[in-house]
């Protein structure tokens, strides 16, 4: 018996004391892992997770930050959120690992191992947000169908990889090209592996950006497996679901990529205005692109109480999709009268910018502080819940946090 | 009654309390090793959902017991339809995802139909009424409005 295994049997049948019961398969258990009866805290060990974060799905991992937990500026893993539709891959070789570029406008079908890769291209680093096209959806009344995000699928990393756009040239673009699709190798919740559980892209346009990269890492080190390892597409600005995980083929398309959770009403809002609760044929659909202008307050967290006549210093991040944005106010009177907040700018295109206020309240009472961010095409985010919409997309209402003056 | 009678009947005698010794001697070292094993009520079972995801798995002790009228495995309350939903709804995806989301009898329907024609769903037949009817009844729709009043809030002093 190796040894590692003779540790594992005593820990079980220890575990199976303290359970009163045997565990039946026990030795197929693996490494590091612990049974949940003996140990709640373990999705967030799993995934080096901060405590504070919400577990909203457990299969497929689903988890959120809170507003409070995004404050550094640029975001550690520990607040990171996980939207994952399928089931996170086993056995990853990253020796064997290939991503290869094909479809019907591909000039010559190519696979490249991780290895090329690095070599072959020149690397880049950007600051990227990506916000789940979901965010706020918790808000939507009639409610939408889905996971239930509140403010808190949102992330701005720093991601290092190669421009997706030096790979697909690599292989060559015909000129009848007009979108990319991912591919990955997450499996579909079902196991049923002719099933997809998501495969997205975006119109080459965006995939020949800049900042639209294959990443390998994050934050400098190699990407966590819950984020993608060992290689993810990130587009940002754009719904993080363009931003494929566990990459291993990438298409392009002659036309609109029709992958799983491309079609139908999947990251689809009305393309045009509709009532709360209108039935919208899928015809009248339209894919989202860039995502909407939108702020979080990360300081202080909501709840705080302070002494009359003391400033309240306050901040967080606002972004606007491929924009940039331009203004940034608070109100502590609902609307009624806006302040301005001293905003950064991008550390680069499609990072979020930090802003900041000081706040004096006029007297005793319970507040509430309101962000509002406004985009360079001059457009604001809403107060209200925005246009309802069949699946409680793009809420981007402005963030609030509860403040008492004693 | 004969000599022999009454040997045959002390052998008898015998042979029984000896029995009795041997049955005894087995039970009650079994008794303290396993000392629930005589309780009759549902003895606690394993279940072990083998590696789900990497280094995922889960392991529940009496996996349908109810505490406080909530299944515990799943967190939906004790009602008529339960392990309907528990039986059909929580093999593929979590019951976390069932429990966010309130729904009115259509939109289960139509979600459902989704899950069948796209998810290998299997058909529910008369299941599926009692399924939609336990959703709707024990989490139904709230109407929340425009904008609803920030709830939850931990009060602090900064």
């Amino acid at each position: 018996m190796k040894r590692r295994d003779f540790v594992k049997k005593a820990t079980l049948s220890s575990f199976a004391t303290l359970i009163g019961t045997e565990i039946v398969f026990g030795s197929n258990l693996l490494e590091n892992y612990i049974p949940l009866a003996l140990d709640e805290s373990d999705p967030f060990k799993m995934f080096n997770k901060h405590k504070g974060m919400v577990v909203l799905n457990d299969k497929p991992w689903n988890i959120e930050a809170k507003a409070h937990l995004l404050d550094s500026k640029i975001t550690p893993n520990s607040s990171m959120f996980v939207r994952n539709n399928g089931l996170v891959p086993n056995d990853i070789d990253v020796k064997k690992w290939t991503l290869t570029i094909d479809g019907e406008s591909v000039v010559s079908k190519k696979t490249y191992t991780l290895a090329e890769l690095h070599s072959k291209f020149k690397q880049y680093t950007y600051q990227l947000t990506i916000e789940c096209g979901g965010n706020g959806r918790s808000e939507f009344s009639p409610p939408a169908k889905g996971n239930q995000w509140t403010v808190g699928a949102v992330h701005c990393a720093s991601w290092t990889g190669i421009r997706l756009k030096d790979v697909l040239e690599d292989a060559g673009i015909k000129s009848d090209a007009v979108y990319i699709g991912f591919h990955a190798a997450d499996s579909h919740l079902s196991r049923d592996p002719k099933k997809e559980s998501i495969s997205r892209g975006c119109p080459v346009t965006k995939a020949l950006q800049d900042e639209t990269i294959l990443a390998f890492k994050m934050n400098g080190e190699d990407i966590p497996l819950i984020h993608g390892y060992p290689l993810r597409l990130v587009a940002g600005g754009w719904p993080a679901s363009v931003s494929g995980k566990w990459l291993n083929r990438i298409s392009i398309r002659n036309k609109v990529h029709d992958g799983t959770k491309m079609t139908g009403t999947a990251y689809r809002v009305p393309n045009h205005p509709v009532a709360p609760g209108e039935k919208v044929k899928d015809e009248d659909m339209r894919i989202i692109e860039s995502m909407p202008v939108k702020s979080l307050i990360t300081y202080p967290k909501s709840g705080a109480m302070l002494k009359d006549g003391k400033l309240l210093s306050i901040r967080g991040h606002a972004w606007a999709g491929e924009l940039e944005v331009l203004k940034m106010e608070y109100s502590i009177d609902f609307g009624a009268t806006w302040k301005s907040c001293t905003v950064q700018k991008p550390v680069n295109r499609l990072a979020w910018q930090h802003f900041e206020a000081k706040i004096s309240f006029p007297k005793k009472g319970y507040y509430e502080v309101w962000a509002k961010a406004t985009d360079s095409n001059g457009v604001s985010q809403p107060m209200l819940v925005p246009g309802w919409n069949p699946k409680g997309y793009l809420n981007n209402a402005c963030h609030r946090i509860a403040v008492k003056v004693n | 009654m004969s000599k022999e009678e009454d040997l045959k009947k002390s052998s008898r005698l015998i042979r029984i309390l000896s029995g009795l010794v041997i049955i005894m001697l087995f039970f009650i070292p079994f008794h303290l090793m396993y000392p629930q094993f005589f309780d009759f009520k549902p003895t606690p079972e394993v279940a072990l959902t083998v590696p789900v995801e990497n280094k995922v798995t889960e392991i529940e002790i009496d996996e349908d017991r109810i505490e406080n009228g909530i299944h515990v495995k799943t967190g939906f309350v004790e009602a008529e339809g339960l392990m309907m939903v528990v039986n059909n709804c929580t093999s593929c995806h979590s019951s976390k995802i069932i429990l966010q989301n309130r729904m009115n009898t259509e939109g289960w329907n139509a979600t459902i139909k989704w899950m069948q024609e796209t998810q290998n769903l299997w058909e529910l037949g008369v299941n599926q009424e009692i399924i939609v009817n336990y959703l709707v009844t024990n989490y139904p729709v709230k109407n929340k409005g425009r904008r609803e009043n920030l709830s939850g809030i931990e009060w602090y002093e900064l």
